[in-house]
């Protein structure tokens, strides 16, 4: 079963009020992800990412199209139970610590007691919060009300856990803790989902991605099937290399970038392989500092989908 | 029942943790005491401005209570977008709402309880240091516990306000919920004007929007009985238990409409 559907999502907004026309924010979107998925949704901005995640969340209704979660419709009580959810910018109450809003929420979710206190502990330790769970909110840096919105997140052990931009307001530390707790949900067999426009992150983490521009889907698929893995070219970075050398490198077709006073990067072909050029390099007295094969990456398609879906211009308005 | 109970419980730990309702309180606790140095230097007349300005200033620091902390939370939850993390809990959108408005409720006992401690205390203090003379010429004890109608009935209009508040903060901006729910209060207070259009005007019309009106804006002047109280008039029971049922029946209908409009919302 898939954790995840959607059948021809649209979301139409109105945009204007006197005379209000429909801005259609997201455009028959169809998705299934699979149960213990780690599933990148990408996009650059304004492309439709967080109102697809508020359809899901049923923090909006559909103009048409509908989306199921773990089997059952959006917005399904019985369903909210096994889910959890990080707004973008989350924001909480400005007088209540991390400590009672954790408590407060797993409530909702029905902890009781001991065992309430217990995970209300275990997240906020989780999250880096530990020694922060009685400053108010309203003391908390961005970055800590980050953590306590992914805390709120995991507190009911989701089955299934959305993350709008979870990375947002981060610093590198924060960034990969969070990247080491979605590796460990992914562990414990939690579908996620989360939406990003920091590609690095979702090549790193993610089974599948969508892209998404436009309100429209581009592509979707595994990282495997989206990218073409094959070599395109060799980087090689080199220091010493003597003019002449340079010079007889470029009369070759080799693109070289200068780095510093000594180091410049060569351009190679995927074929030949670059063992010729670097033994040749060397004993010319130039030094080889690294060497690195180019592919595809998740960026070059990210740039061609989002770039086959133009832009939206004011049509000679 | 218990999604309702967690919410009331979250929306009083924050609202009494909110200084706007403690400065409020403060407030009107100093201006009861200054009523008791305003007394003075009136003849005769202590008593009476006494209790005319304490049960004043906890209606007017009660409504302004209601509102700002009413519309907070909706309108401000929703502008804020606290409310995103909140609705995907497993709890409905209705009990979201009834929980905010029990919560806010509770927040207004809370703090017209502190008023009303401090209000008796003055009036107290006021019968110790009066005269048994002066004291003979009062209509009503100084510390009269039929005050505590007036209270009551205080409360019962603020809970009206709340859910207009709570109705108008479900749909539209902070600021405009608030302008409209002072301005339907403003309104109900000459509501009984609305019933009597029809006999100034010629136009039916016109009449009979008045009336229209007259039934659909709250009627909140019968929940006034601070001038009866303090002169020390009876208040028919008849008309406490009308009023009581008027309040329930009006706040019933808000809450009603509110959830319906609520349930359909998109939260961008």
């Amino acid at each position: 079963m898939a954790a995840i559907e959607t059948e021809a999502l649209t979301k139409d907004f109105p945009i204007g009020f006197w005379r209000p026309r429909p801005y259609r924010a997201l455009e028959s979107l169809t998705l299934s992800v699979g149960e213990g998925e780690v599933f990148g949704f990408l996009g650059p901005n304004g492309a439709g990412k967080s109102t697809t995640l508020k359809l899901l969340m049923q923090l909006l209704y559909p103009t048409s199209g509908t989306a199921r979660i773990l089997g059952r419709p959006v917005g399904d009580v019985s369903v909210k139970r096994r889910l959890g959810f990080l707004p973008e910018h989350p924001y909480f109450y400005d007088y209540l610590t991390s400590e009672e809003l954790l408590t407060y929420f797993a409530s909702l979710f029905g902890y009781h007691g001991e065992d309430r206190r217990r995970r209300v502990a275990a997240v906020l330790d989780e999250v880096g919060l530990g020694a922060e769970r009685r400053l108010k909110l309203r003391q908390c840096s961005k970055g800590m009300v980050q953590r306590v919105g992914l805390a709120q997140a995991i507190l009911n052990e989701p089955e299934v856990i959305f993350l709008d931009e979870p990375m947002s307001g981060l610093d590198p530390l924060g960034r990969r803790d969070v990247r080491q707790l979605m590796l460990r949900l992914r562990a414990r067999g939690c579908t996620v989902f989360f939406s990003s426009h920091i590609l690095a992150d979702a090549e790193a983490l993610c089974s599948q991605v969508a892209i998404l521009a436009q309100g429209r889907l581009r592509a979707q698929g595994r990282l495997s099937e989206l990218l073409a893995f094959e070599l395109k070219g060799w980087e090689l970075v080199v220091s010493d290399l003597a003019a002449d050398r340079r010079a007889a490198l470029e009369s070759r077709g080799v693109r070289i970038t200068h780095i510093d006073h000594d180091r410049c990067t060569l351009e190679l072909p995927a074929t030949p392989g670059p063992e010729a050029l670097v033994h040749e390099l060397a004993g010319g007295g130039a030094r080889v500092v690294s060497l690195m094969p180019v592919r595809d990456t998740l960026e070059d398609l990210f740039v061609r989908e989002v770039a086959a879906g133009g832009r939206r211009d004011t049509e000679g308005l | 029942m218990r999604a309702i109970l967690l919410v009331a419980g979250a929306v009083f730990r924050e609202s009494v943790r909110d200084r706007v309702p403690y400065s409020l309180v403060a407030f009107a606790v100093i201006l009861m005491a200054a009523s008791y140095l305003i007394s003075q230097l009136t003849a005769g007349q202590d008593l009476k401005i006494i209790k005319d300005l304490g049960l004043a200033s906890m209606s007017i620091f009660g409504l302004l209570i209601a509102v700002f902390i009413g519309i907070g939370l909706v309108a401000k939850e929703v502008e804020r977008r606290s409310i995103f993390a909140l609705l995907v809990k497993p709890m409905s959108r209705d009990q979201f709402l009834i929980g905010k408005y029990l919560g806010l409720v509770l927040t207004l006992i809370a703090n017209l309880g502190a008023m009303t401690v401090a209000y008796y205390l003055v009036l107290g203090y006021t019968e110790l240091t009066t005269h048994v003379s002066i004291k003979a010429g009062w209509p009503a004890p100084a510390v009269d516990p039929r005050l505590l109608l007036a209270i009551g009935m205080i409360l019962a209009e603020l809970m009206v306000v709340t859910a207009v508040a709570l109705f108008f903060s479900t749909f539209s901006s902070p600021l405009l919920a608030t302008l409209l729910t002072l301005g339907l209060w403003t309104a109900g207070h000459f509501n009984a004007d609305l019933r009597n259009f029809g006999a100034v005007v010629e136009s039916e019309v016109a009449a009979g929007i008045a009336l229209g009106l007259y039934y659909l804006l709250p009627n909140l002047a019968p929940f006034d009985i601070k001038a009866e109280v303090v002169h020390g008039v009876p208040v028919a029971w008849s008309h406490l238990g009308l009023t009581l049922a008027y309040a329930a029946v009006y706040i019933a209908a808000l809450l009603t409409t509110a959830v319906l409009v609520f349930r359909r919302r998109d939260f961008k």
